[in-house]
C-alpha cells in the first residue's frame, strides 16, 4: 500500500486515537509503579557501602553510607563544578551516597562520581544505628562504656552487649514518653482547666474567698501529683544516660553516642535476605505506628493517619445526614420544575468549585465568624487565646463536609431515581404514608447508592489538602485531637494530615533529599486507601445497578 | 425517567375518617399522618436549608469582598464654636489616636490641647519668648512624628512634640496631652545675623533633627542636629552642624523634607521646585529644578506622602499631582510626575497625607473637600464642605477628622475608609509603584513596615492561572479526547471495561501526590532530561505511525492473532520503545547541538547551526515539499510507471529529498541574512536559556494528567451515547470508519466534548496543591514555558493564613477565590447546559 493511500484510508488516525489511550494508562499505571517502587523500598534495609575514594583535592577517601541514587552526568557539568575527568567518556555515572552522620560531617548526602571510586566494598561489621537526632550513624561499633567505664567484652560479644543495652534503653525510653505523654499531659490539662474555671469567676466577680481556697486546693493536689511523676521522671532519665557507645565512622574518628539516643541499629551487611525481611516488615509496622522524628523527617506517620481518619469520620457523621436529606427533598418532596432542576445543576457544579475556595470560605466563615463568635459566647474566660476561633478539626470536617455534599446529594438522588415506580406504589397501595414508604422501603433499596456516595465523598476528603492548609491542619500537632482527657475528643485542636504531610515534609522540611523516601512511602499510604475506597465504591455502584436491572425487568 | 410523584396518589391525601385502615386504629393512624406531615414539612425545611447554606458561599465570599468596592464615607458628628481671641489665626491643627483630644497652634504661637467632642479647652501653653519676639513662620514634621517648630522674628526656632499618656483611673480612659521640647527649652538659633524667618521646615526621626529655614533677607539655611547617646550615662546630647544653601530665582513659598531627612525640596514662585540632596547635612547638593505647571499656576500646597518617596502638590488652579523619586541610569534620583487627581476648581488650600497608607486629603480655596489615594490613582470621596474652610487635622488612623472655618465654626468628621488602596485601576491596570522606573503590573502583597506600597495587582497571577491552565489543557486536551473517541468508538468491549475505570481512577488521585511528583521527582528529571522530553514529545506520534505502518505490513497471520479493537494494547510496547529511544537520544543532542548543557547553548549552537543550516532548512522543508511532490501531476505522472508500490513510495522520497536539498540551498542566504542578522554564529553568542527547574513544562504535564481524566470520562460517556444507528447508516453507505467518526460520531458528539474541555479548563483553573508544589511560585508574568508562575489557587493557599482578618489583603485574597468561584460556576454551568441539551437531541433521535 502507498503511504498516501494508508494516510487517506484513516488508518493511521485511528492508531495515533489508540495511542492516546495507551500513553494514558501508561502514565496512570506507570505512576502507580513509580509511588510502589519507592514507597515500598523505604522499608528495606539496603546494604552499606565502603568506598575508597579520590575526592576534588586529590585525596584519598574513606567513605561510608548507603548508595542512595545513581544517575548519568555528562562531562560537562561536571567539568563546570570543577571535576577533571580524563578518558573519553561523555558520560559518566554519579552516585548519591547517604553518609548520614550529621552530627560529624554536617550533611546527610555526598556525591560520588564513578572514575574516582578506587575500591567498593561491602563489609560485615558495619553497622546502621538510626538515633532520635542527628539522623543515622555509619560505622564501625568499637566499644561500650557504662557510666563512663568502658565494659570488657571481647568483640564477638560486642554486638549481641549491643543490643541488650539497646533494648534496655528502648523500654526506659517508652515508660519516658507514656509518662510525659499521659501523666504530665493530664495534669497540665488539669492545671489549664483550674486557670479558665480561676478567669471565669473573675469575669462573673465571683472570685470569692472560698472560690479561691478551692482553687488553691485543686491547684496544689495537682502540683503534688507532679512532684511525684516529675520525680520518677528524674530517675529515668538519670538510668536512660547509664550507657554509650563508640563507633568508628569514615573519617577513622571516633565518635562516643549515648544510647538515649538510640531507636534501634543492625548490621544490614550481614542479613540474609530472609532477616532483612524481617526487618522489613518490622520498619513497615514503626512507619504506621510510630511518632515523626526529627521535624517530621524520620520515624512513623501515626499521628498523620490518625488525624485524617478522625477528620474523615467527623465529616461522614455530618455529611451523610445533611446530603440525604438534601436529595431525598430535592427528589421526593420537590416540585419537578425548572427551579428544582437549576438548583440541582447549581448542585451538581458546585462538585466542580476549586476546593480552595471552601477552604476560604471556612477559614472566613466557620473559624473567624463563627468560632469567633462562639468563644465570645462560650469560652470568655479563655480569651484573646482563641478556643474555636482559630483553625481546628471540627471546621476542617465541616469545610469538608460542605465540599463533599455534592457528591452525597448527586449519588443519593440517583440511588432514589433508580428505585422502580411499582415499589413505591405497592408501599403506597398497602396504606403506608409516604415518609413511611420513604423510610421503609426506598431509603433502604438505596443505602448502597448512598454508600457510594459516602465512600467518594471519603475518598475525596480524604485526598483534599488545599483547603485544609487554611482550616485546621498544622506540620506538628502536640497532641492527637482524642486523648484519655476529658471531654476525650477535642475538636478545637488541629491535627495532623497524610496529604499535608506529603507537602510539608517533601517542600518545607529542612533535609528534603534525606526525607524523600518517607513522603514516597506516606503517598503509597494514602493512594492504597485511596484506590481501595473507589474501587470499593465503584463496585457497589455496579453491584446496585444490576440489581436494579432486575428489579425493573 | 421513572421519576414519580407519589404525593399525587389519592392514598396520601384522603380524608382519615373514610380510611379503612385508620378506622381500625384511631390513635395510631393519627400519629402516623402527623409524622408523615411533620416529615414532610421537616425535610422540606432541612432540604431547603441544606441548599440555602450551599449558596451561602457564594453570599458570604461577595459579603467579605464587598467592602473593597463600596467608597468612603463622611458623617459631620459634632460641631461647635471655640471660645478664642478671634485676630489670631489658627496655623496648624492635629488630633491624637484615640480621637478625642486635638491640638490648635495659633498665630501668636498659642498651643491649645482641646476635646473634639464639645471644643473644652482641656490645657493651654504659650510659647516663653523673648520680649518683642513674635511667631514669624509655621512646620510640621511628618505627621507621625508629632514634630512641629516656630520660627521666630529673631532668627530662633523652637521644636515641640505634641505627646499623649493613656491612662485608665477607675477603668475609664483619659488622654493627658502634653508637649515636649526635645533640642531644649530655649529657642534655638537658626540665622546667626538674627533675621526673621519667614519660611521653615522640620524633620525629625530616632537619628536627629533637621530644619531648614528662609530667613527675610533671602538666605536659605540649613541646620541640623544628629543625636548622640552616650554609652554611660541615660543624657541624649545632640552635635549641630548647619550649610548654606543657594537661594531659588523666584521667592520662597513651600520648604519641605522628607521622612528620613535626605531629601529637601523647595518650592518657589512661579510654580518652581528645587530638589536638594541633603545627606550630608554640611554640603546639600543641588539635583534637579523643575517646573511643576505649565499654565503658569503657582504651587499653593506641598505635602510628602507616607514613606518620604512622592511629594503631594496643589497648585493655584486646582491641579493636584503626585511628583515621586524614580532612580535612572545614571544612579541619580530625579523627581517624575506619577499621576495626577481629580482637580479642583480653586486653588488647593491644604493637602494632609494619610499616616500609613499612600493616601492623602486636601481641600481648596471653596471648601471642596476630598480624599484620594495615589496607588489606586482614584477619588475615594468629594465632598463639598463649607467656605472658607482653613484647617484641617486628620487622626492617625484616618477615622476621623476636625475641621476649622476661617469664622473659627469647628467640625468634628468620622471618616469611614477601610480599603482606598483598590480601585479598578489597581486591581486590573498597569500602576506606576513607587521606586520603580514604569508603570507595571506586580502582586507584592505585604511587609514588615507601614512605608510600604501594597502591590495588589490581580493581573500577573490571573496570568499565571491562565498560563498553567493552558499548558494543562495542551497536554490534556488532545489526550484525553483521542483516547475518548478510541476507547468509545474503536476498543473492543473487554478492554473498554477495564481502561475506562482505570482512567477513573486517576481522577481520585489525590492532586498533593501529583504535586510532590511534580515537585521533586518530573522538575528534576525534565531539568536532566530536557531534550529528550521534546524529543518525546515530537518523536512519539512519528513512533507510533511508524509502527503501526509496519504492523499493517506484517503477515496476516500474526496481523490476525490480536483482534480489531486491541491497538491500544499493541501500541503500549511501542510507545515504551518510542520513549526510551528518544530519551537516551536526548543526552546525545544535547551533546552534538548544545554542548552537552542546554541552558548554556549559545556558543556551541551558533557554530553548530551555523554550519548545519542548510541541512536544518532543509529538513524543515520536507514535509511541505513531500507533499507537493506527492501532489504535482507532471511528477507522478512519471512515478505512476514504477511497477511497485515500493518502489513508488522511494522514488517520490527521493525526488523530494533532491527538491528539499536545492531549495535549502538557495534559501540558505537569505534566511541566515533575515533571521539572524546574516551572521549565525555571532546571533547566538553567549546566549542562554533562562530555566527555572520548576516551570510551565512540569506543571502542564502534572495538571494535564490530572485533567485527562475529567475530561476523558464526560467526552467518552458523549461519544459512546452517539446513536448506533446514525453510525451503521454511515458505514452502510460505504463510508470508511475514519470518516464515520469525523463527519458523524463527533460532530454529533460535540457538544459533549466541548463541555468535557470546559469541566476541565474549570478543574486545571482552581487547581491548587499541583501548582503549589509544581512552580516557584513567583508572581511573574513570563510567557516563557521555561519559567514558572504563580495562579490565584496557589496565592490563596500561600498568603491566606498569614494575612490580617479584615484587612484589605484578606479581602482582596477573598476576591480571588470569589473570582475562581465564579469562573468555575460559569463553565461548569455551561458545560451542564450543553450537556443536558445533548441529552434530549439524543433521545430524540
Amino acid at each position: 500500500m502507498q503511504i498516501r493511500d494508508w494516510f487517506k484510508s484513516g488508518n493511521p488516525w485511528i492508531w495515533l486515537n489508540a495511542a492516546a489511550v495507551s500513553a494514558s494508562l501508561i502514565m496512570v499505571f506507570g505512576l502507580l509503579v513509580l509511588i510502589m517502587v519507592r514507597g515500598m523500598g523505604y522499608f528495606w534495609p539496603s546494604d552499606v557501602t565502603e568506598i575508597q575514594y579520590i575526592d576534588k583535592q586529590g585525596q584519598e577517601v574513606k567513605l561510608i553510607g548507603e548508595i542512595w541514587d545513581e544517575e548519568e552526568v555528562s562531562k560537562q557539568t561536571l567539568t563546570d563544578n570543577g571535576y577533571k575527568i580524563e578518558g573519553p567518556l561523555d558520560y559518566v555515572t554519579r552516585y548519591l551516597l547517604k553518609v548520614g552522620n550529621r552530627d560529624i560531617y554536617g550533611n546527610d548526602f555526598r556525591l560520588v562520581i564513578q572514575p574516582f571510586i578506587k575500591k567498593k566494598e561491602i563489609p560485615d561489621d558495619l553497622v546502621v544505628v538510626v538515633r532520635r537526632e542527628w539522623g543515622n550513624l555509619y560505622g564501625y561499633l568499637t566499644g561500650i562504656k557504662e557510666n563512663g567505664q568502658p565494659v570488657q567484652v571481647s568483640d564477638a560479644e560486642l554486638w549481641n552487649e549491643f543490643q541488650k543495652r539497646t533494648d534496655r534503653v528502648e523500654e526506659l525510653h517508652d515508660q519516658i514518653v507514656e509518662i510525659q505523654k499521659s501523666d504530665i499531659g493530664e495534669i497540665n490539662h488539669e492545671i489549664e482547666k483550674l486557670r479558665l474555671k480561676r478567669r471565669s469567676y473573675e469575669l462573673d466577680n465571683e472570685l470569692t474567698e472560698e472560690n479561691l481556697a478551692e482553687l488553691d486546693r485543686e491547684r496544689k493536689i495537682q502540683d503534688d501529683l507532679y512532684a511525684v511523676v516529675q520525680q520518677r521522671l528524674n530517675e529515668l532519665n538519670k538510668l536512660i544516660v547509664r550507657d554509650s557507645f563508640s563507633a568508628q565512622v569514615q573519617t577513622g574518628q571516633i565518635t562516643e553516642v549515648s544510647f538515649e539516643k538510640v531507636v534501634k541499629a543492625y548490621k544490614p551487611n550481614q542479613m540474609s535476605w530472609f532477616t532483612k525481611l524481617g526487618t522489613y516488615f518490622a520498619n513497615i509496622w514503626e512507619f504506621v505506628s510510630d511518632e515523626p522524628r526529627e521535624a517530621n523527617t524520620e520515624g512513623g506517620v501515626f499521628p498523620a493517619i490518625f488525624g485524617t481518619v478522625m477528620m474523615v469520620i467527623i465529616m461522614a457523621v455530618l455529611v451523610t445526614p445533611l446530603g440525604v436529606i438534601a436529595a431525598v427533598y430535592l427528589r421526593e418532596y420537590a416540585k419537578q420544575g425548572p427551579l428544582t432542576r437549576t438548583i440541582r445543576i447549581a448542585v451538581n457544579n458546585l462538585a466542580g468549585v476549586p476546593s480552595i475556595v471552601y477552604g476560604v470560605f471556612g477559614l472566613g466563615f466557620f473559624v473567624y465568624f463563627l468560632g469567633g463568635n462562639i468563644d465570645r459566647l462560650f469560652f470568655p474566660e479563655a480569651l484573646p487565646a482563641p478556643t474555636f476561633g482559630t483553625p481546628g478539626i471540627m471546621w476542617s470536617s465541616l469545610t469538608l463536609a460542605i465540599l463533599t455534599l455534592p457528591v452525597v446529594i448527586v449519588a443519593t438522588e440517583e440511588g432514589l431515581s433508580r428505585i422502580p415506580r411499582s415499589i413505591r406504589e405497592g408501599s403506597l397501595a398497602l396504606g403506608a404514608t409516604k415518609f413511611e414508604t420513604l423510610w421503609r422501603t426506598v431509603i433502604p433499596m438505596s443505602s448502597p447508592a448512598i454508600m457510594t456516595g459516602l465512600i467518594l465523598a471519603v475518598a475525596r476528603a480524604a485526598g483534599e489538602v488545599a483547603p485544609l492548609m487554611l482550616v485546621g491542619v498544622v506540620k506538628l500537632a502536640p497532641s492527637l485531637p482524642l486523648d484519655g482527657n476529658a471531654p476525650f475528643l477535642h475538636l478545637d485542636r488541629k491535627f495532623m494530615h497524610l496529604g499535608f504531610h506529603i507537602y510539608d515534609v517533601g517542600f518545607q522540611s529542612p533535609n528534603v533529599e534525606a526525607a524523600r523516601p518517607l513522603v514516597y512511602a506516606t503517598s503509597l499510604l494514602l493512594v492504597l486507601v485511596i484506590i481501595a475506597l473507589n474501587l470499593v465504591a465503584i463496585q457497589i455502584r455496579n453491584r446496585l445497578r444490576e440489581k436494579y436491572r432486575a428489579l425493573e425487568g | 425517567m421513572s421519576q414519580s410523584d407519589p404525593s399525587s396518589s389519592p392514598n396520601m391525601n384522603s380524608d382519615p375518617a373514610t380510611n379503612p385502615l385508620g378506622q381500625s386504629n384511631g390513635f395510631y393512624f393519627r400519629f402516623r399522618m402527623l409524622l408523615d406531615k411533620f416529615m414532610r414539612y421537616g425535610v422540606a425545611f432541612g432540604g431547603i436549608s441544606i441548599i440555602i447554606a450551599i449558596t451561602l458561599i457564594f453570599v458570604y465570599l461577595l459579603l467579605v469582598v464587598f467592602p473593597i468596592f463600596h467608597g468612603a464615607e463622611l458623617d459631620n458628628t459634632k460641631e461647635y464654636k471655640l471660645d478664642i481671641e478671634p485676630t489670631t489665626k489658627t496655623l496648624f491643627m492635629a488630633m491624637e489616636e484615640q480621637n478625642e483630644v486635638a491640638l490648635r497652634v495659633t498665630s501668636s504661637g498659642e498651643m491649645i490641647f482641646f476635646d473634639t467632642q464639645d471644643g473644652s479647652v482641656i490645657t493651654r501653653q504659650e510659647p516663653d519668648l523673648p520680649k518683642g519676639v513674635t511667631v514669624t513662620s509655621f512646620a510640621n514634621a511628618d505627621p507621625a512624628e508629632a514634630t512641629f517648630v516656630l520660627g521666630l522674628s529673631n532668627g530662633h526656632a523652637m521644636v515641640y512634640q505634641h505627646r499623649y499618656k493613656v491612662t485608665f483611673p477607675d477603668d475609664k480612659r483619659l488622654i493627658t496631652p502634653k508637649l515636649l521640647m526635645p533640642l531644649g527649652e530655649s529657642p534655638i538659633l537658626i540665622d546667626t545675623q538674627d533675621e526673621a524667618i519667614s519660611h521653615i521646615a522640620v524633620q525629625s526621626n530616632e537619628e536627629g533633627y533637621s530644619l531648614v529655614a528662609e530667613t527675610a533677607d533671602k538666605r536659605l539655611m540649613l541646620v541640623s542636629f544628629a543625636k548622640e547617646e552616650s554609652l554611660l550615662e541615660d543624657s541624649v546630647t545632640f552635635e549641630r552642624s548647619e550649610a548654606e544653601l543657594p537661594y531659588p530665582a523666584t521667592d520662597i513659598t513651600h520648604l519641605l523634607i522628607d521622612k528620613d531627612q535626605r531629601e529637601l525640596y523647595v518650592a518657589s514662585a512661579g510654580s518652581n521646585i528645587t530638589f536638594f540632596d541633603i545627606q550630608e547635612k554640611s554640603d546639600p547638593k543641588l539635583l534637579q529644578h523643575i517646573l511643576i505647571s505649565d499654565s503658569g499656576a503657582e504651587l499653593t500646597a506641598l505635602a510628602s506622602l507616607t514613606g518620604g518617596i512622592s511629594i503631594l502638590v496643589g497648585t493655584s488652579d486646582g491641579q493636584l499631582a503626585q511628583w515621586s523619586l524614580v532612580r535612572q541610569e545614571n544612579n541619580q534620583e530625579q523627581l517624575v510626575k506619577f499621576r495626577e487627581f481629580e482637580s479642583h476648581n480653586a486653588a488647593i488650600r491644604q493637602i494632609i497625607p494619610e499616616f500609613s497608607r499612600k493616601g492623602f486629603l486636601a481641600f481648596d480655596d471653596d471648601g471642596q473637600f476630598g480624599i484620594y489615594h495615589t496607588t489606586a490613582e482614584q477619588t475615594v470621596i468629594r465632598k463639598q464642605l463649607t467656605k472658607g474652610l482653613e484647617q484641617l487635622a486628620l487622626s492617625p488612623r484616618a477615622s476621623a477628622m476636625v475641621t476649622l472655618t476661617n469664622n473659627e465654626q469647628i467640625s468634628f468628621w468620622k471618616i469611614d475608609n477601610e480599603h482606598p488602596e483598590i480601585s479598578w485601576s489597581s486591581l486590573w491596570g498597569k500602576v506606576w509603584y513607587e521606586s520603580y522606573p514604569e508603570p507595571d503590573y506586580i502582586w507584592q502583597s505585604s511587609s514588615a513596615d507601614n512605608d510600604f506600597e501594597p502591590k495588589f495587582s490581580l493581573v500577573p497571577i490571573s496570568f499565571g492561572t491562565l498560563k498553567a491552565a493552558f499548558y494543562a489543557m495542551l497536554i490534556a486536551v488532545p489526550l484525553a479526547i483521542m483516547g475518548a473517541i478510541f476507547t468509545a468508538q474503536f476498543m473492543s468491549p473487554t478492554m473498554r471495561k477495564t481502561v475506562k475505570p482505570s482512567i477513573e481512577i486517576m481522577e481520585a488521585l489525590p492532586t498533593v501526590i501529583l504535586g510532590f511528583l511534580a515537585g521533586l521527582w518530573l522538575a528534576p528529571f525534565v531539568e536532566s532530561n530536557l531534550i529528550g522530553i521534546f524529543l518525546m514529545l515530537l518523536g512519539m506520534p512519528i513512533g507510533i505511525l511508524l509502527a503501526s505502518y509496519l504492523w499493517q505490513h506484517l503477515p496476516q497471520r500474526i496481523r490476525f492473532v490480536v483482534p480489531d479493537g486491541w491497538e491500544g494494547a499493541l501500541l503500549i510496547p511501542a510507545i515504551f520503545l518510542t520513549g526510551w529511544i528518544t530519551l537516551t537520544l536526548g543526552p546525545i543532542v544535547e551533546l552534538w547541538w548544545f554542548g552537552g548543557d542546554v541552558t548554556q547553548y549559545g556558543n556551541h549552537f551558533g557554530p553548530w547551526l551555523d554550519h548545519n543550516l542548510w541541512f536544518v532548512i532543509t529538513a524543515l522543508l520536507f514535509p511541505i515539499l513531500y507533499l507537493f511532490v506527492v501532489r504535482a501531476k507532471p511528477i507522478q505522472q512519471q512515478v505512476s510507471r514504477l511497477s511497485s508500490d515500493g518502489l513508488r513510495n522511494a522514488a517520490n522520497l527521493s525526488i523530494a529529498i533532491v527538491v528539499c536539498l536545492i531549495v535549502g540551498k538557495l534559501l540558505t542566504p537569505v534566511i541566515e541574512s533575515a533571521f539572524f542578522d546574516g551572521d549565525v554564529v555571532a546571533y547566538f553568542k553567549d546566549a542562554t536559556l533562562a530555566f527555572d527547574q520548576r516551570n510551565s513544562i512540569v506543571v502542564g504535564l502534572a495538571m494535564g494528567f490530572a485533567v485527562i481524566p475529567t475530561i476523558f470520562s464526560i467526552a467518552e460517556d458523549a461519544l459512546f451515547a452517539v446513536p448506533k444507528h446514525l453510525i451503521q447508516g454511515s458505514l452502510a453507505l460505504g463510508a470508511t470508519p475514519w470518516q464515520t467518526l469525523i463527519r458523524v460520531v463527533i460532530l454529533t458528539a460535540s457538544p459533549g466534548i466541548f463541555s468535557a474541555v470546559m469541566i476541565g479548563l474549570g478543574r486545571a483553573v482552581g487547581e491548587t496543591m499541583i501548582v503549589l508544589m509544581a512552580t516557584g511560585n513567583t508572581p511573574v508574568m513570563d510567557f516563557s514555558i521555561f519559567q514558572g508562575m504563580r495562579t490565584l489557587s496557589a496565592n490563596i493557599a500561600v498568603e491566606m493564613p498569614e494575612s490580617e482578618v479584615d484587612s484589605t489583603h484578606y479581602r482582596v485574597l477573598f476576591l480571588a477565590a470569589l473570582v475562581l468561584f465564579a469562573f468555575t460556576f460559569f463553565f461548569n454551568t455551561l458545560a451542564e447546559i450543553v450537556r443536558q441539551r445533548l441529552r434530549r437531541k439524543y433521545s430524540s433521535l
